[in-house]
């Protein structure tokens, strides 16, 4: 299999008897190899989920509201989603090649669209799920319908958006990682070449487990805002 | 902010079509609720009383007609300083979930531009009115059980003293036993603050026990008797009317009343004793209990004379 | 990994020739990529759909349902097939096989619980009081309600397994990955051409399954 340009990981031929023999758990490779290969792929896949969940977020947001407000639009935007998340990432990622070429916006363009999946559904959900009452009792005392979205709608939305942005953020975190059949970044190259020259099970573990660590990092800080932004329900 | 006084509510000829050749949710209702006075809509459901409520703060158009308060007609105001010019209480309440007890009440000051200090201290006024203590100002709506939230609710409604108020079934969803104490309670608020209020219930004895006046609507929206309660459980208009205030109208009669209306008897002597405040009603229940012909009606605890069975009973 | 060709939306053209050039390539690989998806597939189903069912009927085992479901979204799918080679199992078709079928589980039981949990109690205590036997009242009135979300809950599963089969190719796996991750042999065409092979079954699966589900709905009423 031909491996795509870039920075090839140093030949650890010389390395200690643990890495000679592919042990499971070599400390001194580790240490020795983290500035110049785990450290640089986990920052690279931060980068890539960050700026994909964001972006994703903003446009999820914008569409969040034009099917909210204009109902007939739900329907074939939320067909629209869907079709596109049956489409597997890996497909993604090559069909869009041929347009956008073997460059970051192409797997950007993949994780955008994912995350804005997500997180369209939850948006329009948790705008639908505003108590009725809450927001009768708004119009009836004289609320213009701006000041009811701002006051009422969106606050009592927030929890099921914030839970949307979890799953979205773990799903992108966990999509970055094919990113590396594209382009040599994220902390699926890692793996990727280890599977492909030797099976050298200590890269594998600490790229994998690096991975799920972020995923798992994530999904508990978010939980953490999500506890903070939704003070009344802890009441 | 609106005025403090109470305002004079019109209905004239007000009439809501549904549709080209629709049925007639409210048909050329005309009424005049006097400022400061409590007006009861009550009637079968599709009676079109809450649709006849909601005309008034224009959740819903009118279709012929006019609503006017103090004399300006509904329709020449923008909508929305109409509604925050009337406070309005819904049966199921609608508080923010996500604010405050205290940023609930005071959302309507908050749109008049009332800064968070104002609003702190007219919130913690409000809250001894309608009876929850101090506490209550920071908590959420979720931790407060029905009765709560609707004392809320109604303090959210005043806190800007509109001088109209639109209940809508506010107690319906409350079990009986808060509802008579809210019910009381209401009443000992209204007597003190003295707004307009139109209230909507299908319970004849809450429209009994809570009106100055009472609008019985039947189906299709049209008015069956507008009167004070005492004259329509004496004189009813017609059947429909006699119907719906249910075949013990006598006896609901009876409950308006209290002993120290009545004219009294020198004597005293033994036999069961009820305070002045007594109704007509639980005094006659208490005779019957006692098996006895004569009621010594006290002031305080001393006799002040009697009344019989005979008394009550003509 | 893809090597920078030239790259120009021409390549759809080429890839649809590459496809009606090579139907049997394609067939005998869309064969072995369906016969790994599917084996994972059916291991996931007999694993945790009665699982997932019966915790839902007791009402037991939410916080189970709820990590699983946490913990497979956060296992990347490239993470689980590499953490599988490790494994004795090697490298070939059954390391993948176990991958998938880690990565199918999740979905399956998260909704197949939640499906049987949320069904109206109300219906289910009406069912129990009449004398129907628990296992009835889980095949007979709980799961014809709940059936939508456990076919959702399938067809996510699916939908997934046979995306992610794609990535097995580099584990020792056969299926259309082995094109995709080949350039080397069969050119930017293939690679993507393979890509449109892959999408359509999974576009094929989703369908078939949300049919099979709409039919279910179809069922005649029982006249009162």
């Amino acid at each position: 299999m031909i491996v795509a340009g870039g920075p090839v990981i140093p030949n650890f031929g010389s390395g200690s008897k643990c890495e000679t023999t592919g042990g499971w758990w070599c400390t001194d490779w580790l240490r020795s190899h983290w500035g110049d290969t785990l450290q640089p792929a986990l920052v690279q896949h931060v980068e890539l989920s960050l700026l994909a969940i964001a972006i994703g977020f903003v446009l999820a947001l914008g569409l969040a509201l034009v099917g909210y407000r204009f109902r007939l639009l739900d329907g074939p935007i939320g067909a629209f989603s869907d079709f596109l998340y049956t489409i597997p990432s890996l497909a993604l990622f090559q069909l869009l090649v041929p347009i956008t070429g073997l460059t970051e916006t192409t797997v950007e363009i993949a994780l955008v669209s994912y995350t804005l999946l997500i997180l369209y559904r939850n948006m329009v959900a948790g705008l639908q799920n505003v108590p009725p009452e809450a927001l009768e009792s708004a119009r009836g005392m004289g609320l213009t319908p701006l000041q009811m979205f701002l006051r009422v709608e969106l606050p009592l939305a927030v929890p099921t958006i914030v839970a949307g942005l979890r799953i979205a953020t773990v799903s992108t975190i966990s999509i970055a990682t094919v990113a590396a059949f594209v382009i040599p970044k994220g902390l699926g190259r890692p793996i990727f070449i280890a599977l492909q020259q030797d099976l050298f099970k200590t890269e594998i573990i600490a790229a994998g487990g690096l991975c799920i660590a972020l995923a798992l990092a994530a999904d508990i800080l978010l939980v953490f805002v999500q506890r903070a932004l939704t003070p009344w329900s802890r009441a | 902010m609106a005025e403090p006084q109470a305002a004079e509510l019109v209905f004239d000829h007000a009439t809501k079509r549904y549709g080209d050749a629709g049925d007639l949710a409210v048909d050329h209702l005309s009424l005049t609720v006097p400022a400061g006075e409590i007006c009861v809509l009550v009637g079968p459901s599709g009676g079109g009383k809450t649709t006849a409520l909601k005309l008034i703060n224009r959740l819903i158009p009118l279709t012929d007609g006019d609503i006017r308060i103090d004399g300006v007609s509904i329709n020449d105001q923008d909508v929305t300083q109409l509604r925050r010019g009337i406070g309005y209480v819904i049966q199921n309440v609608g508080l923010f979930p996500h604010q405050t007890v205290e940023a609930n009440i005071g959302t309507v000051p908050r749109l008049y531009g009332r800064d968070k200090r104002w609003i702190r201290a007219r919130a913690a006024e409000l809250l001894e009115l309608v009876g929850l203590d101090q506490s209550y100002a920071k908590r959420y709506p979720g931790s407060l059980s029905g009765g709560q939230r609707q004392r809320v609710g109604l303090a959210r409604a005043i806190a800007a003293n509109p001088p109209l108020l639109l209940m809508d079934e506010p107690f319906s969803a409350i079990d009986p036993i808060v509802r008579a104490r809210l019910q009381d309670e209401f009443l000992r608020l209204q007597h003190e603050v003295r707004k307009t209020v139109v209230f909507v219930t299908h319970d004849v004895d809450e429209a009994i026990k809570i009106g100055d006046r009472i609008a019985i609507l039947r189906e299709g929206g049209k008015l069956a008797q507008y009167a004070t309660p005492q004259e329509i459980l004496e004189h009813p208009t017609d059947d429909f009317v006699a119907e719906f205030v249910g075949k013990d109208r006598a006896l609901k009669a009876l409950a308006l009343r209290t002993l120290d209306t009545m004219p009294l008897r020198r004597e005293t002597g033994d036999g069961p004793r009820a305070e002045k405040t007594t109704t007509l009603r639980d005094a006659l229940s208490l005779l019957m209990t006692e098996r006895a012909q004569t009621l010594v009606v006290t002031d305080g605890g001393q006799p002040i004379g009697s009344v019989t069975r005979e008394d009550i009973l003509q | 990994m893809i090597v920078a060709d030239q790259f120009h939306p021409s390549t759809f053209v080429d890839a649809f020739r590459f496809i009606g050039d090579n139907p049997h390539l394609l067939l005998v690989e869309t064969g072995k990529h369906l016969e790994l998806a599917l084996t994972a597939l059916a291991i996931a189903l007999v694993l945790a759909l009665p699982l997932g069912l019966w915790l839902g009927h007791k009402h037991r085992g939410l916080f189970l349902a709820l990590s699983v479901s946490s913990v497979g979204r956060a296992l990347p799918s490239l993470v689980l097939i590499a953490f599988a080679t490790l494994t004795p199992l090697g490298i070939g078709f059954w390391n993948n096989t176990v991958a998938l079928t880690v990565l199918a589980v999740p979905s399956i039981l998260t909704n197949a619980y939640f499906a049987i949990s949320s069904v109206d109690a109300d219906v289910v205590e009406a069912a129990r009081g009449m004398g129907l036997a628990e296992r009835d009242i889980l095949l007979h009135v709980e799961l014809p309600l709940g059936l939508p979300l456990v076919m959702a809950g399938i067809r996510i599963a699916a939908i997934f397994v046979i995306a992610t089969a794609t990535i097995a190719a580099i584990a020792g796996g056969s299926g259309l990955g082995e094109i995709i991750v080949d350039q080397a042999s069969y050119g930017l065409a293939g690679v993507v051409g393979a890509s449109l092979c892959v999408s359509a079954l999974t576009l094929l699966a989703a369908g078939l399954l949300s049919l099979m589900t709409r039919s279910s709905y179809r069922r005649p009423e029982p006249k009162a």
